[in-house]
């Protein structure tokens, strides 16, 4: 992507504090002022574990969350406070396909109802959306013959692509897929993967891929994201963040990771992190990395790094005091 | 090393659940074993039996028909009284899940958890079994473990109660680990750690371990042996090397190059194994695999009529299984992948 197109969607110290359970805990604050663009046609991975804000922050962006604080600009306009009428139109634009294909329709749904539900929302006619419906599920793979249909009829991947059918209906420019094949077999992934970077090809989507499974991320997007407790550590160019990954966090995350080698695996070197992730709602002080982190020093635990350049024309970002790629 | 007799010895084992829908043989005819000190990865897919198999080597498998042997340092398991399997179980063999919330108790602190195990196992004090639990769970690696004892499970995080999972399973000192998915809840950093714990507690007792799981990489990384699973039966065995480097079967050869890699420059599109894993209620007359399978699409229609119509049988050779008509013989072949 040239970085003089305007961004299709810019997202600025988006935040997102939920209150304590019953008044009583302390809020917790899952999103804690990240930033970030999606160009059109671009795709963004979203990856970090579980609890560290990444589906809150898809879920913000085709506001099913308002933020409690930033901004969210989709196409140049401020779409962070509006109401649920002035987000109607643009339901279109912003579609979402979730983890768990199952458990996303409505089982007492046909097919065609799942599909076409969007177009009739949007004020399409019977007729006409049902002939739309027959045409989606040619392009996500699916046979147009089985459109009476019921959701149990189907496989997990087949699933998928209805899933997938229903988020495309209205035309969407950015869809945010929220872990989208990491419920499915593994031998069924490889299809709904490919299945995505054709639509986005041919129709010209953007995405926003939020995923914990950094190998099919690294496959599919232009650029990636790392989040830890709510907030960006690292984002920029793919290949610069997995090829000379320079926040720790992100250095452990990919050294972690199994690699389906064990030639490879017997001679890596890994990071073994200490501890678990913290909770959001009892963050640490200073970088919140810092309890788990080998490079942390004095300044680590009192003053949070901002997310920055560490070169002139790097392609990428970091939040961290002490950045490196080397070990 | 090769010569020493396994502790654990599956020999066409086959497990059946009655259903409404008639009979569902979710295991068939399966062999392996496992010796001390080594860990076998079972790899499979939603309904491939790897989970059924691990429950029936525990006993586990009620309400379902289980024929075939299970041995274990020597002891027939199958047909075994309830009551001498529960001796063994927890003792000899233990096994972890993939979601330790919903193995532990959740009215009783883990310290009482794991004390009661080996109270029941040694019949020890309650004040020395105590003693064990806190031992046990400093060495899984949980900081301050006599406080911690004292907790509930839900005070504890995922990585932590998969710890507590282990405590417990190796608190009697079984020489069989059974683990069925143990990291998949888990985050990879997480994960990672979980991996080293179970590896340096293998070491340390010369524990056998079934690793069953989905992860090639998690396979990659533990077992020095794997058993790959295809609707209920093995489609192939091999030493690790082996099966990575030159599969034999069509089935390992998809899923290996179906898998987006971290270590792969090229972007090109995966190579996506076409349809989905077979429904065990409608089992195909032949190889499972042959509806999916290109090597039997790409076939003369004899041989592919033979795919649909035949149960190929395990071949050996080499220290090698497979059960494939059109195996990928060569180990050009098999690098070259299918066409």
């Amino acid at each position: 992507m040239t970085p003089t197109a305007a961004p299709l969607l810019s997202v600025r110290d988006a935040t997102m504090t939920f209150p304590g359970r019953r008044g009583r805990a302390a809020p917790v604050r899952a999103v804690d002022g990240v930033s970030f663009d999606i160009a059109p046609g671009e795709t963004l991975g979203l990856v970090g574990e579980s609890g560290c804000g990444k589906s809150t922050t898809g879920r913000m962006i085709v506001r099913l969350l308002e933020p409690t604080a930033g901004s969210i600009t989709y196409d140049g306009r401020d779409i962070s406070r509006l109401g649920r009428r002035a987000l109607k139109p643009l339901r279109r634009e912003l579609q979402m396909v979730f983890q768990d294909p199952h458990s996303s329709l409505n089982p007492r749904q046909t097919v065609a109802r799942i599909i076409a539900d969007p177009l009739l929302v949007q004020g399409s006619s019977q007729a006409e959306a049902r002939r739309r419906a027959v045409e989606l599920m040619e392009l996500v793979g699916l046979i147009p013959e089985h459109i009476d249909r019921y959701p149990h009829e189907f496989s997990g991947g087949q699933a998928q692509r209805i899933g997938i059918a229903r988020a495309l209906a209205t035309g969407p420019r950015l869809v945010v897929a929220d872990e989208p094949v990491s419920a499915l077999d593994v031998s069924v992934q490889a299809q709904i993967v490919n299945l995505m970077e054709r639509l986005r090809r041919e129709l010209g989507l953007a995405y926003l891929f939020i995923a914990h499974d950094l190998s099919v991320v690294k496959r599919v997007c232009d650029r990636v994201a790392v989040m830890y407790l709510g907030r960006i550590v690292e984002i920029g160019a793919k290949e610069r963040v997995y090829a000379a990954p320079a926040h720790p966090y992100t250095r452990a995350l990919l050294s972690a990771v199994p690699l389906p080698d064990p030639a490879a695996e017997r001679a890596r070197e890994r990071i073994t992190l200490a501890g678990d992730p913290p909770s959001p709602a009892a963050p640490p002080p200073g970088c919140t990395f810092h309890p788990r982190c080998p490079r942390a020093q004095a300044v680590c635990r009192t003053e949070a790094p901002l997310l920055r350049i560490t070169a002139p024309g790097e392609a990428r970002e970091v939040a961290c005091h002490f950045p490196g790629t080397a070990a | 090393m090769a010569d020493e007799a396994p502790l654990l010895s599956v020999r066409d084992l086959t497990v059946t659940f009655r259903t409404g829908r008639g009979p569902v043989r979710a295991v068939d005819s399966l062999d392996f074993s496992v010796r001390r000190g080594q860990t076998l990865g079972i790899v499979g897919e939603s309904g491939s039996g790897k989970s059924v198999t691990s429950m029936a080597v525990m006993g586990l498998h009620t309400g379902a028909e289980v024929t075939g042997s299970i041995t274990l340092a020597g002891q027939e398991l199958t047909g075994l009284a309830e009551g001498e399997l529960n001796r063994l179980r927890g003792r000899r063999m233990a096994m972890i899940f993939q979601d330790p919330l919903s193995s532990l108790h959740p009215y009783y602190t883990v310290g009482e958890q794991i004390a009661e195990h080996h109270r029941v196992h040694f019949g020890s004090r309650r004040a020395a079994a105590r003693r064990r639990a806190v031992e046990m769970l400093g060495e899984v690696g949980i900081p301050e473990p006599a406080r911690r004892a004292g907790e509930y499970p839900h005070q504890f995080s995922g990585g932590m109660r998969q710890r507590v999972m282990i405590a417990m399973a190796l608190a009697c000192e079984p020489d069989l680990l059974i683990a069925d998915e143990p990291t998949t809840a888990l985050d990879v950093t997480v994960q990672a750690q979980i991996l080293e714990l179970i590896a340096r507690l293998q070491q340390d007792r010369g524990l056998a371990v079934v690793m069953i799981t989905h992860d090639l990489g998690v396979i990659a990384r533990v077992a020095q042996e794997v058993l790959v699973m295809y609707g209920g039966r093995a489609a192939e065995q091999a030493p690790v090397d082996a099966l990575f480097a030159t599969p034999a079967h069509p089935y390992t050869r998809g899923l290996l190059d179906s898998l987006p890699r971290l270590d792969d420059a090229d972007d090109a599109p995966l190579r996506a194994i076409p349809g989905s894993p077979p429904s065990l209620l409608t089992p195909a007359p032949g190889c499972a695999f042959a509806p999916r399978c290109p090597r039997a699409a790409a076939a003369a229609p004899a041989e592919r009529e033979r795919c649909a119509r035949e149960r190929p049988g395990p071949t050996t050779a080499g220290g090698r299984l497979v059960a494939c008509h059109l195996p990928l013989h060569t180990p050009a072949e098999a690098r070259k992948g299918t066409p």
